[in-house]
């Protein structure tokens, strides 16, 4: 909607002000307020259902603490207060300003659960270490099934094909957290194949960058191991499939007749010709697999107890810790959305025709 | 994922023929012949049938104290749990849940956007317009920590209402690939024909168009029961779920929480569940692939 309303704007000023046009036409920007405009009708959105639905958090939260913690209506009003970062007394709409001021300077509220702590501190201990994981997971899992895919593709019917199609749907019909269950049930505590223990966590006790240096990436990525290993299992089958399917339609195309007869190089034309034309289709699904991928990081993180966004949550949700679900909730967004921005951005640099057919209004 | 997928499958159908229409008992003689796709129908009907027809025949499994955590023996295949409560009886009562809110949730999904996505398509315009930037952004938050955010602020305490929320949380990418179906749809010669012989909106929409992609609409109501039973485990895993009773969830809850897989008698407790329900989805997808194949022939060779 705000494209529209800003292409409306932007158009009487076709003549006198054309460097605003200029700018309007540019795929980046539109895009980037594309991604702002998403994000303020998600916090909106959270806003109002955190303090005006009935049974919301913040009653609830004042009902605990007059039935549990015998505190009056009034001091539990103020607590509240302090916590949810906004003021019951003033009229909703000064409440929603401030709250939006709030997240512009990233003030989240204070946790309730963790005395003190201001939510966006406990964030940003915990978001690192799932976009970490998560964006290894996928980044292999993405480059196996590219090879896998055209393999596939180019040896239709082969051996490969029909191993990688079967064991592919069957990896994809586990939901991941059951998988990493089943990792930890089988690998870890029947056959003993790893140590469940000693990978909780990120990183080992006392392990951090400045006491060891470039030791403490060989720990990291082994206490990451198994949440990456979970990722890439679920979602490589698919992959590939995708790589397939778009290879096989690459192939038909003309121009890859055209490269053989002109004997260009095998190589050459795998990868100008149909590597660069059958990887568009993957990167629009990126976007679509990094907010899936992130949502099952709840469970997987959680089995694993590798201490990422996932547990946060699970904590969270365990103590109804609600200032710290709510920050998650539009943190994780954020990153989704942010995620989505990038893989339009670069889906644009690989299909320029992207561009020019989508632009002006 | 697997939304995604088919709705790529979507695009190459709608740009060439629009949808192909096999009616009910020539699509089962089909199926039949792929035979991966009649595995997954006889596997889907068998978990069905089980998870309904048991609870009434099989009596609740009773809670035995001298028997915690036995493993396997020829009265109890696969052992006994925490309370010696008999896991095979657990098993075969504990799928009704799971059924009914995969089915539910999938129904009502199916439902919001068929009639968004067709009268959306059809009407064009603002509401479509609207719609599709409504989508855009339910799209972009990460459904299942939505869903275990919504479902930690409004406690919720029957199943009902967690197929409720399910169903109403993930509409939105079948809304995308129905809309585009009925967009390619409605240029066809009798959707003229009816509008010429003047028959109402709604009845053009819902009486002539949307039975044309009958069979697209069943694929996609199938893939919605293995999302919706992706997020209703997954509610169960993280204890969001209603706890009582028994059900596949519960038990993979309750086997994870009490440490059942550091006990090897016990292993059996948290696998059956796990087994139970990646068969279930393994059968529900291989039953939708081939669907899809039958369908759509030009995908085999893919």
């Amino acid at each position: 909607m705000a494209a529209i309303e800003a292409g409306v704007r932007g158009r009487p000023a076709t003549g006198a002000v054309p460097i605003l046009k200029k700018v309007w036409r540019n795929y980046a920007l539109r895009r980037f307020l594309r991604a702002i405009f998403v994000i303020w009708v998600v916090a909106t959105a959270v806003f109002f259902l955190v303090r005006l639905l009935p049974g919301n958090p913040v009653e609830q939260y004042i009902q605990v603490q007059v039935s549990q913690y015998g505190a009056t209506y009034a001091d539990a009003q103020r607590s509240a207060q302090a916590y949810f970062n906004f003021d019951p007394g003033t009229p909703l709409i000064q409440q929603y300003f401030v709250y939006l001021w709030g997240l512009c300077r990233l003030d989240l509220g204070m946790s309730i659960g963790n005395r003190g702590m201001a939510v966006s501190t406990l964030i940003a201990q915990y978001l690192p270490w799932t976009l970490f994981s998560v964006g290894i997971g996928v980044g292999i899992a993405i480059i196996i099934g590219l090879i896998l895919g055209m393999i596939m593709a180019y040896r239709r019917g082969g051996a490969i094909d029909h191993a990688v199609t079967a064991i592919g749907s069957f990896l994809h019909a586990i939901p991941n957290y059951l998988l990493a269950m089943i990792i930890v049930v089988i690998g870890g505590a029947r056959f003993g194949l790893f140590d469940i223990a000693t990978m909780r966590g990120t990183a080992s006790p006392g392990v951090t960058f400045k006491a060891y240096g470039l030791a403490f990436f060989p720990d990291i990525f082994y206490h990451a191991s198994m949440p990456i290993l979970t990722y890439v299992l679920t979602t490589v089958g698919t992959w590939s499939l995708v790589m397939k399917s778009s290879t096989t339609q690459v192939l038909e195309e003309d121009y890859v007749t055209v490269a053989r007869a002109r004997g260009l190089r095998d190589l050459r034309i795998r990868t100008n010709y149909v590597g660069r034309n059958a990887i568009l289709p993957l990167v629009s699904q990126i976007a679509t697999t990094a907010g899936f991928v992130v949502g099952g990081a709840i469970f997987v993180e959680q089995t694993f107890k590798y201490d990422g966004i996932g547990t946060l949550l699970y904590t969270a949700l365990q103590g109804r810790d609600y200032t710290v679900l709510e920050g998650i909730l539009l943190i994780v967004t954020v990153t989704v959305v942010f995620a989505n921005l990038i893989a339009d951005l670069v889906y644009s640099l690989l299909d320029p025709r992207i561009r020019t057919t989508e632009s002006g209004d | 994922m697997a939304q995604a997928t088919v709705e790529t499958a979507t695009l190459e159908t709608s740009v060439d023929s629009g949808v192909r229409s096999v009616r009910g008992s020539s699509l089962l003689s089909q199926l039949t012949r792929s035979a991966s796709g009649f595995a997954g129908l006889i596997i889907v009907v068998l978990i069905v049938a089980m998870s309904l027809i048991a609870p009434l025949v099989v009596p609740e499994a009773k809670p035995n104290v001298n028997q915690i955590w036995s493993g396997p023996s020829s009265r109890h295949w696969l052992g006994t749990n925490n309370s010696g409560q008999d896991i095979v009886t657990l098993i075969l009562r504990g799928g009704r849940t799971v059924i009914f809110v995969g089915f539910g949730a999938a129904l009502l999904t199916t439902a919001i956007a068929v009639v968004i996505g067709s009268l959306a398509a059809y009407f064009r315009g603002r509401f479509d317009a609207i719609m599709l930037q409504i989508t855009d952004i339910v799209m972009t938050i990460p459904q299942i920590i939505l869903l275990a955010v919504m479902g930690a602020f409004f406690e919720l305490n029957s199943p009902f209402a967690l197929a409720a929320l399910i169903g109403v949380l993930s509409w939105p990418v079948l809304m995308r690939s129905i809309r585009a179906q009925v967009l390619s749809l409605k240029e066809r010669e009798f959707v003229e024909a009816a509008r010429l012989l003047d028959l109402g909106t709604l009845r053009i929409v819902f009486m002539e168009i949307v039975p044309n992609m009958a069979s697209f609409i069943l694929i996609n109501f199938i893939i919605a029961i293995t999302n919706a039973t992706y997020a209703l485990i997954g509610m169960y895993v993280l204890g969001l779920a209603p706890m009582s009773g028994d059900n596949w969830g519960i038990m993979i809850n309750d086997a994870w929480i009490s440490g059942a897989m550091f006990n090897p008698n016990s292993m059996l407790y948290i696998l059956a569940p796990v087994a139970m329900i990646v068969i279930m989805q393994l059968g529900l997808i291989m039953l939708s692939r081939s669907l899809e194949e039958i369908l759509n022939p030009r995908l085999r060779d893919r």
